[in-house]
């Protein structure tokens, strides 16, 4: 036991080490910038004696290493500035986005893994055979293929040719701002608040981003499924349980599957945290007003402020997912001492 | 006959020399990687792809910016093989030059990211204590981000275009090696034949450079290999987002972009370069693929 908060107090200072990293690369990044802060607030027409002014308010004026400590200490209060294109404070905005990213990745990996998980099992079990290459290429497919041409293709296909799904966007118009925010997640809200029109409409709006987003990242958790199966197959005790006589199906999901459920909760939550990543470029083409598209929204009119507010919150987020799936083999495989 | 020859030379089970081991081994590799039809069809669309890119000024039909706002937007045709773009510019001609762009930025990318991937790893490994702890919670950093995200960041701060982009992706694109190369040289630190190297007196330098670089270099191939498609796909989505090449570079990821508007009526505008993409990124994932199995069967 003793052993085990030891190393728990280790990882929880390197935590600290990377978390101090991650913020000084985000505010070296804003500092490296050739776009001068100044001019972007009040412009380039300003009078020599205001720019002067308005450096000094900023603390521009002082040596790197204030500027930086001012910088933790407002992070430490939860201040990430304020947003030069949409006057909010950065943290409201990202209260603001954050669910429907959420929600959007959410969705995927739910689908990602009820298709990602089986069609692996099923590779390992027919390992060699034609099945598995053809998973494998499948596989191999979405995980090569641009994420932002998937998606432009899926619109073309199910929205403006087949018209099966609805459009860009998160709700229909006539529907947007109907429900009242109360977990941000609009399929919830709308349970809540028993709309059953905004509840449909929110999950078809939802089906299109997800499924793209789904197949970019079950190409992972299939591989993974299938190599860890493989191992698992190949076990001693899945040798047992055959020459016990359990049926095929009962060896393969109740011993093997079972042995590897704690290892792909890992692969999950490593999936889930590059989703951030691919819901960049989904959000922007699907419109849908998450932290992926505010990010690029803020990028293309140099609102630094909310970039590297936007690029820290996704940090910290990837790597506490990083660290829960770290904890999670830890915590549920006792093999791991 | 000479090459049933050169064929038993390779196999020879007693090698004369150290040239005839090695070759001998590599014949060896290539015969396992030859009997993946996968692999190797990643391995000649790959090849193919760079001939094609590197032949552009033979291959090109038109100047890939001539522009003929006559004939914009045109479907495929015998003049025109795969139509032209919003301002009536060949797309063929185009995604032949595009391909240099493309290939030229992973090139780059590669060339900065894996000496220094492996330098960062093979040092840390070696000597390990505070050198080690202070450059793996550096890797570690950089690692906490996502790369897209970093790379955009980073992008947007400095000016968009092509350099700023390459420099963006390597800058967050070597933290994986340096773990990888990190992890072999820590198997290889304690071997026998490296006590033995350093009892002969060579210096730390030396036998970093000679006896264990080399040695990570297999993972490492097999790593830079599959990397390659994910760095295609993020310089073209930095392309797309109008962070990476600028137009009118026919720059695949910036084709897209660009060509986005008509993606409802002339959905090939978009499609084709996209479709690049695709192909590029897929063989470099097969070639990897099919590079892990016979390099790094552990790994498989």
């Amino acid at each position: 036991m003793k052993n085990r908060f030891g190393r728990l107090a280790g990882s929880a200072s390197s935590l600290l080490i990377t978390l101090f990293g991650l913020v000084l690369v985000t505010f070296l990044i804003g500092r490296v910038m050739p776009i001068d802060p100044i001019i972007a607030i009040i412009g380039d027409h300003a009078p020599e004696d205001v720019i002067a002014r308005v450096r000094v308010e900023l603390g521009l004026d002082r040596p790197l290493y204030v500027q930086f400590g001012i910088y933790v200490w407002q992070l430490l209060h939860g201040d990430l500035g304020r947003s030069v294109m949409t006057s909010n404070t950065v943290v409201e905005d990202i209260q603001r986005y954050f669910p429907a990213t959420i929600e959007l990745a959410t969705v995927a990996i739910v689908i990602a893994t009820l298709i990602g998980v089986p069609l692996g099992v099923l590779a390992a079990v027919r390992a060699g055979s034609r099945i598995d290459i053809g998973i494998r290429v499948f596989c191999l497919a979405g995980h090569s293929i641009p994420i932002f041409l998937l998606a432009l293709m899926s619109l073309l296909v199910f929205y403006a040719t087949l018209d099966w799904a609805p459009g860009p966007g998160r709700a229909d118009v006539g529907l947007e701002g109907m429900v009242p925010v109360v977990t941000g997640f609009l399929t919830v809200d709308s349970l809540i608040e028993r709309d059953w029109d905004s509840f449909y409409d929110a999950l078809a709006h939802l089906v299109q981003p997800a499924g793209v987003l789904a197949y970019f990242s079950m190409a992972y958790i299939a591989r993974m499924t299938r190599a860890f199966m493989l191992d698992a197959l190949a076990g001693e005790y899945v040798i047992t349980a055959r020459a016990k006589g359990l049926s095929n199906l009962r060896v393969i999901w109740r011993h093997a599957f079972g042995n590897i459920a704690v290892r792909l909760v890992t692969v999950l939550a490593l999936t889930y945290a590059g989703l951030l990543e691919g819901a960049v470029v989904t959000e922007t083409v699907f419109s849908w007003p998450g932290l992926g598209q505010y990010l690029t929204v803020s990028l293309l009119n140099a609102d630094m402020n909310a970039v590297l507010g936007a690029t820290l919150v996704v940090g910290i987020i990837y790597m506490a997912l990083n660290l829960l799936a770290d904890a999670a083999y830890k915590l549920l495989d006792p093999r791991v001492a | 006959m000479s090459e049933a020859i050169n064929r038993a030379w390779l196999l020879s089970d007693a090698p004369a020399s150290r040239a005839q081991a090695a070759w001998g081994r590599r014949y060896r590799l290539w015969c396992d990687f030859r009997a993946n039809p996968l692999a190797m069809s990643g391995l000649i669309i790959a090849v193919l792809l760079i001939l094609a890119s590197l032949a552009a000024p033979l291959l090109a039909r038109y100047d890939p910016s001539a522009q003929e706002l006559t004939n914009r937007l045109a479907v495929p045709s015998a003049q025109h093989w795969l139509g032209t773009d919003e301002l009536g510019r060949d797309v063929y001609s185009r995604l032949l030059y595009g391909g240099r762009v493309t290939l030229g930025m992973v090139l780059a990318v590669v060339l900065l990211v894996a000496p220094l991937g492996l330098a960062v790893g093979c040092i840390a490994g070696y000597f390990g204590g505070w050198a080690d702890a202070l450059l793996m919670r550096v890797t570690d950093v950089f690692l906490a981000f996502p790369r897209l995200i970093l790379a955009l960041a980073f992008v947007a701060a400095i000016k968009p275009g092509i350099s700023s982009a390459v420099a963006a992706i390597a800058l967050t694109a070597w933290p994986p090696y340096a773990r990888l190369a990190r992890a072999e040289t820590m198997t290889i630190r304690n071997a026998d034949f490296i006590a033995a190297v350093r009892l002969t007196g060579a210096s730390s330098a030396r036998i970093v450079l000679r006896h264990v670089a080399p040695l990570c270099l297999g993972s490492l191939i097999v790593r830079v290999t599959l990397d390659m498609s994910s760095i295609i796909l993020t310089a073209a989505a930095l392309g797309f987002l109008g962070m990476g090449a600028q137009p009118p570079s026919p720059e695949w990821g910036t084709m897209i972009a660009t060509a986005r508007r008509f993606f409802l009526d002339q959905w090939w505008v978009p499609l084709i370069p996209g479709i690049a993409i695709f192909v590029a990124s897929l063989a470099f994932n097969l070639l990897g693929d099919g590079l892990r199995d016979v390099l790094d069967p552990k790994q498989r």
